[in-house]
């Protein structure tokens, strides 16, 4: 039971991947589309932390600023190939994570929050500050990945646009296939465990500051890559992407879909990127409009969109 | 010695602001155990108002009480549309909520006034006031004697009348202050309403110094988290002494380290003193039951 639903989750993740382009009007969607991706791995990975583990993180943007900086930085200073950087931007991020996670970790509630909040806007500051190794707040140029250039010589000619809505597809699959493998073996029923009561779970058996930080870990991981896929299809990074509102963002799109839930999630990722760029046309009202949906939603359907939406569903079947 | 004065003195203004605001959390917190994200922006509030009613002909004290009677209402609001109806709901939900709520008061903000930064001039002129070889604004006094004030006010409140107890024994037990006939419900409204207008004095105090515009809150709301945390979260005193603390060692920072750095300060605080006491200065042991 539990393994076909992950299959079926899985199957219509790839089908929405692979069919929407059949829809998209012009070249732009491709874009809109490979952001949402983007946004949906990092958001999977707190999927794993704040639906799985139940521990909350505001400073994720940081582990996504160390996953973008390292593609800028590591090609320019290290002499490494783009795809390495972005490994090397997830080791740093779990080894970070790991170093401050079994401190933090001990918190709870709002102190949690506040904590990994304080993280973040460090990351960001430092991105901001050393200017001569960052270039500051007007950000620096990440050299290309070279994926694309290769594709073309083997003959299959895409569209940046093209290549990174692939791309980032793909990673988001793997990234959603791995965190649902994950729900179900012992390490993800650990986590669900001390997410329900930390006590009743360390009764039985489950060592909560190992899972809790396995979570963290984790989950920066998710973010360090979503940060450096970012980078590398932007071709551009500032220190923005570590930046407190970006870290707010995940955790609302998290919350917004579902937070118990993959696919909610790549939904909230979703609605929530394409929401500003719908409102471009009224950008005053952006944070107007987004300040209400995080109040909304939060009041109306605390479980977030589609779990609510697949409860009404299954309440009227019965 | 001067320049040690000199940061002593930066670092007690921004300290009381950063006290005021750690109170308006102490009280939300202790009456509701929320912790409210949107506390910057009633200090936002206060100073954007402010300015345009003084821009539109009011005199400024007029305008400064028009602000906090309108940034009182907004906290009212807050409660009423956001807080009540979430009630029960996890700290994840609440986070979100009061973040949302920030988030919507800046974009009002930009909506109806602008993006400019602003001010409006000093309450006693602009001349520094000599003190042993370091000059202090005139405007830092009224900042200071305002969280000072408040402060003593708040004690009074809390100490000598029938609602400023009633407020303390909801913070102490919310069943338990039903049974004996208090109006939890109101006290949450109150204290809701009382912390938006000591952010929005606040905000009134500063302007002239630090400058408003509408994206100001965010920053100070995190600094008056990290002082009422720093001193103990739900102790007045030590949010005040919290508050205090927290703007020496900015401005300490500031003069002798890092200016760049200095707002790291808050952060570094709030981490070494979660790791170390997380009960803070003044905050009691408490034991979770299960």
């Amino acid at each position: 039971m539990a393994a076909r639903r992950k299959w079926i989750q899985l199957a219509v993740l790839a089908l929405l991947i692979a069919v929407l382009p059949l829809f998209f009007p012009s070249g732009y969607y491709y874009r809109v589309g490979a952001l949402i991706f983007v946004n949906a791995l990092a958001v999977v990975g707190l999927v794993i932390l704040i639906g799985y583990a139940g521990q909350i993180s505001l400073g994720h943007a940081g582990f996504a600023g160390i996953g973008a900086y390292a593609c800028a930085l590591a090609p320019e200073h290290l002499g490494l190939h783009p795809s390495l950087a972005l490994v090397l931007g997830a080791v740093v991020s779990g080894v970070v994570a790991l170093l401050i996670g079994r401190p933090i970790l001990r918190l709870k509630g709002y102190y949690l929050a506040v904590a990994t909040l304080g993280f973040g806007i460090l990351v960001s500051m430092v991105l901001t500050n050393e200017r001569a190794l960052t270039g500051g707040p007007d950000g620096m140029q990440v050299e290309d990945l070279g994926l694309r250039a290769l594709l073309r010589d083997l003959g299959w000619r895409l569209s940046g646009g093209e290549f990174w809505y692939g791309a980032s597809g793909i990673v988001l699959l793997i990234g959603a296939w791995l965190a649902l493998n994950l729900y179900d073996s012992p390490t993800g029923r650990a986590m669900r465990a001390l997410h329900g009561s930390e006590v009743a779970a360390a009764t039985v058996g489950v060592d909560v500051a190992q899972q809790k930080l396995r979570a963290f870990v984790i989950s920066a991981v998710y973010a360090s890559v979503a940060g450096s896929m970012l980078a590398l299809q932007n071709g551009y990074i500032t220190p923005d992407v570590a930046g407190f509102m970006h870290s707010i963002e995940m955790v609302t799109m998290a919350v917004l879909g579902g937070v118990g839930s993959v696919l909610g999630a790549t939904l909230g990722a979703a609605i929530l990127t394409l929401l500003p760029q719908v409102l471009t046309v009224f950008a005053e009202y952006e944070q107007l409009v987004l300040g209400a949906v995080m109040i909304l939603v939060m009041i109306f359907l605390p479980q977030g969109l589609l779990p609510s939406i697949a409860r009404r569903i299954r309440g009227r079947g019965e | 010695m001067d320049s040690l004065l000199q940061f002593i003195f930066s670092g007690m203004t921004v300290g009381a602001v950063y006290a005021l605001v750690a109170l308006g959390f102490t009280i939300i917190y202790n009456a509701s155990d929320v912790v409210n994200f949107a506390q910057g922006e009633f200090v936002m509030l206060g100073g954007m108002i402010t300015v345009f009613a003084h821009q539109a002909g009011l005199p400024l004290p007029l305008a400064a009480v028009l602000a906090i009677v309108i940034t009182a209402g907004v906290g009212v609001a807050l409660n009423k549309l956001a807080i009540e109806p979430a009630r029960g709901a996890p700290v994840v939900s609440l986070i979100i909520i009061t973040i949302g709520a920030s988030i919507l008061i800046q974009g009002a903000t930009q909506l109806i006034f602008d993006k400019q930064l602003h001010r409006f001039p000093a309450f006693s002129g602009d001349d520094p006031v000599r003190v042993m070889g370091a000059t202090i604004l005139p405007q830092s006094l009224w900042v200071i004697a305002g969280a000072v004030l408040v402060f003593v006010g708040l004690w009074l409140f809390f100490t000598r009348t029938l609602t400023g107890k009633a407020v303390l024994a909801t913070a102490n037990n919310r069943v338990a202050a039903q049974l004996v006939g208090i109006n939890t419900g109101w006290v949450m409204t109150l204290s809701f309403g009382l912390s938006a207008a000591i952010g929005a004095l606040a905000g009134v105090l500063a302007t002239p110094i630090t400058l408003v515009s509408y994206d100001v809150g965010v920053a100070l709301a995190l600094k008056g988290f990290a002082a009422a945390m720093l001193g103990g979260m739900g102790n007045p005193k030590g949010a005040l002494v919290g508050g205090l603390v927290l703007g020496l060692l900015e401005a300490l920072t500031a003069g002798y380290l890092s200016s760049q750095y200095k707002d790291a300060v808050a952060f570094l605080v709030i981490l070494g003193v979660l790791f170390v006491m997380p009960q803070g200065i003044f905050g009691k042991k408490s034991t979770e039951r299960v």
